[in-house]
Parts: C-alpha cells; sequence; structure tokens
C-alpha cells in the first residue's frame, strides 16, 4: 500500500510547497499552496483551467522567473532548502528539476545535438554517443531514430518530438521531472506510448504531471492534487490524496463534483 | 415585404467587361510602379554615356591604377584616370564601419530583446532610432571639431605605437583625418538600420525554444548562444548588407572626414578619398573632361551597390533558407 501524503518523511520525500503564493503583478494566482510530492512516484495536478495547476508546476523549477511580474511568497523545499532563498541560482535548480511542456519543443537540430546540448552546458565530459543513445533509449525513441541521428528534431512526428524533449530533459539527469500537460498536443496513439513511458520513467525519477485529461491522472498517477479556482480567481489545493482515494472515495464534494464531471 | 435581394435594385448582369474605372487604376499602379525602373534604367544609361569617352580612353586601367589626373580638355580625354583609390578609399571605410558596428548592433540587440526591463529597453531603442535622423552633416561637423580631434586620434595613435608594430595597415604617422576616423563616424551612422533589422529578428525568437533551454538548465548566455543567435543569423546578415549599402553611398560625412588624398592606402591611419567624396568635393571646379570621369566613378559606385546587395539576397537566400527549412517541416 502506498503512503499517505501526510506520512512522507524526509527519506520518500522528493520537494515540498509550503504556504506557497503566486503573484504576477498584484494578482495573485495561487494561494496558500502546501503539498509534499513523493520520490520516485507519479503525482498527477489535476483542476479546471485557470486553477493554477500550471502556476504551481513551473514554481518548482522557477520557470516563473522567467515572467518579469511573477513573485512567489512561502518557501518550496528541496533537499532542506528553499529554492526561492537569494543565495540559489534558479540555473542551478532547473539542472535538477527538468521540465517537458505542453507544445512539443525540439530545438533548431539535429536529433542527436537536441539530447547532446544540455548534457554538454552540464558539464558531461563522458562519452556523449552513449549518452545520447541510453537518453533515447529511456524515451523509448532509440529504436525510431537510430538511423537519422543528424536529421533536424522538426523532421519528427509531433509525439516523436515530444519523446526527443524527454530524451533531452532525461540526459540531465534530473532527480524531477516536471511535465505540464505533455500529451495535450498529441493524438491518442502518442499519448499512450508517453503514459506508458513515465510509468517506466519512475523508476529513476520523480515526475510531477499537470493534465486537464482526469483519465490520465487516474490511469497513470500514485499521487493526485486537485485544484479549483476561488471566488477571488486565485487557485487553491482543494485536495490530495493516493490517486484511488481521489477517485473512488473523495472527501471534498468539489472534488467529486469535478471528477464526475459535473464542472471543469 | 419582399426578399432581401431587390434592397439594392441591382440591374441585370450586364456583359459590359471590367469596369472602366477599374482598368484606369490597375494602369495607374502599374505606371506608379514602372516609373521606378524607368528612372532607374534612364540614371544608369544616361551616366553611363556620358562617362563612356573616360571609360574607352582608360579601359580598365579606370578600376585598377590610382593616378587621378584630371585634363582641362572641354572635347577629348587629356587627362589620366584611375579612380583605384577611391574604390578602396570607399571599400576600407566601410569595412571599418561594419566591423564596429555589426558586434555593436548585435550587442543593442541583444540587450534590447533579451535583458533590458521595458522601462528601459523601450527609451533606449528610441534613442538609437534617433541616430538615424541626425543629418549627415551634422555627423561630419561633431567628427571633424570634436569626436576625433578629442577621443579618437589618441586611441589611433596608441593603436599605430603598439599593434601597428607588428600588424601591417595599422601603423604611423597618424594624420588627423584617416580612412579610420571616417570609418569610426561611419559606423555611428549605420548603427541604427543594423540594429533595428537584428532587433526586430531576435524578438521573434519562439518563447518556448527559449523555456526548453532554460529548462535543461541553461544561463542566459548558453540559452543565447543555442537559440537566439543561430535563429538571428540571416537577419544579422540581411541587416549588415543594409548598413553596407548605407555606407558605400554615404558621402559629406566621409568626405569630412576622411582626410581627402588621393594616394593608395598603405595604412588605415592615412589619408584618402572615397567615391562619393571625389564626387562631392571636386565636381563644382571640375573641367567637362573631369565631369565624364567622375559620372564614371558614379557608375562604378552603383554597380558595386547592386553588386554588394545582389550578394546579399544571395547569402540570405542560402542561410536563411536552411534555418527556416528546420522550423517548416
Amino acid at each position: 500500500m502506498m503512503p499517505n501524503p501526510n506520512s512522507f518523511n524526509n527519506g520518500n520525500l522528493a520537494v515540498e510547497a509550503r504556504n506557497m503564493h503566486v503573484y504576477y503583478g498584484n494578482f495573485r494566482a495561487v494561494k496558500d499552496i502546501s503539498l509534499k510530492v513523493k520520490r520516485n512516484a507519479i503525482t498527477a495536478f489535476i483542476g479546471p483551467s485557470g486553477c493554477g495547476k500550471s502556476t504551481v508546476l513551473r514554481s518548482f523549477n522557477r520557470m516563473n522567473d522567467l515572467v518579469t511580474t511573477a513573485r512567489v511568497e512561502g518557501e518550496i523545499l528541496y533537499h532542506g532548502n528553499n529554492i526561492y532563498d537569494n543565495d540559489v541560482d534558479p540555473v542551478e535548480i532547473r539542472r535538477r528539476i527538468g521540465m517537458v511542456f505542453q507544445k512539443p519543443n525540439p530545438f533548431p537540430k539535429s536529433i542527436y545535438e537536441n539530447v547532446a546540448w544540455g548534457a554538454r552546458i552540464n558539464g558531461y565530459k563522458g562519452d556523449m554517443d552513449e549518452l545520447v543513445e541510453s537518453s533515447l533509449r529511456q524515451a523509448a525513441l532509440w529504436d525510431e531514430v537510430k538511423d537519422k541521428l543528424n536529421e533536424s528534431g522538426y523532421s519528427l512526428s509531433g509525439g516523436q518530438q515530444q519523446r526527443l524533449c524527454i530524451a533531452r530533459t532525461v540526459a540531465v539527469k534530473p532527480d524531477i521531472i516536471l511535465m505540464d500537460e505533455p500529451t495535450s498536443a498529441l493524438d491518442p496513439v502518442a499519448t499512450l506510448r508517453i503514459e506508458e513511458l513515465i510509468q517506466d520513467l519512475k523508476e529513476k525519477y520523480t515526475i510531477i504531471i499537470v493534465t486537464h485529461n482526469m483519465q490520465q491522472a487516474a490511469r497513470a498517477s500514485d499521487y493526485t492534487a486537485f485544484f479549483n479556482m476561488d471566488r477571488d480567481r486565485a487557485g487553491y489545493l482543494v485536495e490530495y490524496d493516493r490517486t484511488p482515494d481521489i477517485f473512488t472515495t473523495p472527501q471534498n464534494e468539489l472534488t467529486e463534483q469535478y471528477i464526475t464531471g459535473r464542472f471543469g | 415585404m419582399s426578399s432581401d435581394a431587390n434592397v439594392f435594385q441591382r440591374p441585370a448582369i450586364s456583359r459590359r467587361g471590367k469596369s472602366s474605372e477599374d482598368v484606369w487604376f490597375q494602369r495607374a499602379l502599374a505606371l506608379a510602379g514602372a516609373s521606378v525602373l524607368i528612372i532607374l534604367a534612364a540614371m544608369l544609361i544616361s551616366t553611363t554615356i556620358n562617362a563612356w569617352p573616360v571609360f574607352a580612353h582608360s579601359g580598365w586601367s579606370f578600376i585598377t591604377s590610382a593616378g587621378w589626373d584630371p585634363g582641362i580638355s572641354r572635347t577629348e580625354i587629356t587627362g589620366s584616370y584611375g579612380a583605384l583609390s577611391f574604390i578602396l578609399g570607399t571599400l576600407i571605410t566601410s569595412g571599418i564601419a561594419l566591423l564596429i558596428a555589426v558586434p555593436l548592433a548585435v550587442g543593442c540587440s541583444l540587450y534590447l530583446t533579451n535583458i533590458a526591463r521595458p522601462t528601459i529597453g523601450r527609451p533606449l531603442a528610441y534613442a538609437i532610432d534617433l541616430l538615424a535622423a541626425v543629418p549627415s552633416v551634422v555627423y561630419g561637423l561633431w567628427g571633424l571639431l570634436f569626436f576625433i580631434p578629442i577621443f579618437i586620434r589618441p586611441v589611433l595613435k596608441l593603436i599605430a605605437d603598439t599593434l601597428g608594430e607588428v600588424v601591417p595597415f595599422l601603423d604611423g604617422p597618424v594624420v588627423t583625418y584617416n580612412y579610420a576616423t571616417a570609418g569610426i563616424v561611419l559606423a555611428i551612422m549605420v548603427l541604427p538600420i543594423i540594429t533595428a533589422v537584428t532587433r526586430e529578428v531576435m524578438s521573434k525568437t519562439p518563447i518556448a525554444e527559449i523555456q526548453g533551454a532554460y529548462a535543461l538548465g541553461s544561463t542566459r548566455w548558453e540559452m543565447i548562444r543555442a537559440i537566439v543567435l543561430p535563429r538571428a543569423r540571416p537577419g544579422v546578415i540581411g541587416a549588415t548588407m543594409l548598413g553596407l549599402g548605407r555606407a558605400l553611398g554615404e558621402t559629406v560625412a566621409v568626405a569630412m572626414l576622411i582626410g581627402g588624398s588621393e594616394q593608395m592606402p598603405t595604412t588605415l591611419f592615412q589619408g584618402g578619398q572615397s567615391m562619393a567624396g571625389v564626387i562631392a568635393i571636386t565636381f563644382q571646379e571640375a573641367s567637362p573632361e573631369n565631369i565624364k570621369a567622375l559620372l564614371g566613378v558614379g557608375v562604378v559606385l552603383f554597380v558595386i551597390t547592386v553588386i554588394v546587395n545582389m550578394v546579399a539576397r544571395l547569402v540570405i537566400w542560402a542561410t536563411g533558407g536552411r534555418i527556416a527549412g528546420d522550423a517548416a517541416v
């Protein structure tokens, strides 16, 4: 039986948000998020549009820093350090907490270079061919691209491009991989392949996945956090539990209404 | 109420062809477009015809030799006309200008698009655009009286005394107005156009790729080198060629600052003359045969400019096609 989120401790905790608020200018986008994420598990963030689930996700690797008006209050603890402390370099954080985006965004480089580039800037000194191959294998893409590594990343299909993006993320050997609706731009077959892939990846990585698709959360995740938008338009965490519990015995009435499709 | 179709009370379909208004309108627009070509052709043909006696007299030595010794005949060509030093003057000053302006423009554009907050970036962008609004004669006067004697000449002297000992074309003596001084002021004059185009291209960098690079733990510089610069390369080349076109044709400021000498260049720190410069400076007192020779210089300048523009288009097409192809497949 998987442990309850309240019982996560230093032994199995990957990252934790404590009383986190995110603002865009004067607008509070999410409020008072406290949540522990388990190591080597898949945690899904679900909720209606505008509930702030992507904003929360992007706080975990400081991608919000790229929006000049964004501001984070509270703490995100990673190995005991608050990643928003002044003496923490966001570059360092992103090397350990990687991200896969909603739309596949390969670089305008060859397939090989797409994977090798991140590792190289991270100071990888080993055998690059080997790393590229093992990363592409982990992303279940190797067999499809091994004969055309020098072709442009854009020559691949959408699903392959997304697996290429996963491969380049894996190549920098992060602890945690954040996925922001990684299958929303893909067809059902490609979506299932990515979901299978995510199951394999949790052996080595902690995965947090934002999804619009409740079936996906139910199928593919171990834990589910349900977010909603409050009357002041700020997103907040409604309920967080083991995925089977969320989908069979939700404690909150809103959660039940959402998963049974009555809003959202 | 009857059907809506009758509201306009349209007559039956006529078979008189297109309305004559429309035909005339199209002809007027075609004429406007053609007028550009007509003017261009008229200019090239009339200058070439008038300059032809000089071309016939000098042959290829008009562009391969440097003696410029105008005769005073009304009917014949009696002087010797070799424009090589003027051609070199134009190419050298333009080259210096680009060597300085392009890195500066790329740096400005990167700062404006990737680093500056809008509160600083916007005023700075306007200020750079304003550089283009300053008349070139003002640049010439400012360079002549203040910028060059006070700031530039000491620097050039230092370069000549140090680097000049080992690097060819950088040795002294440093006269006050020379190829380098004209090129430096020219760099300031072509900076706005190069920056404007480069900035525009860089602001179009796909945000998804920028985020992808950051998400892998890249620093800003690593992201710029991997994403922004490769994507901007065709635009930077195009901008450089636009700047070169402007630099080749710039007349007054160069004529004021280049030193006005007809000798062949042996160092960047000696005085020289440009093609546009020699025309502007000497045409008023020129003899009829000298006028023909100056027209010849004009024809050569025109041809060089056309060649530069064609090469620019080829380069943009070759490199731009590759990068755009990556994104399109």
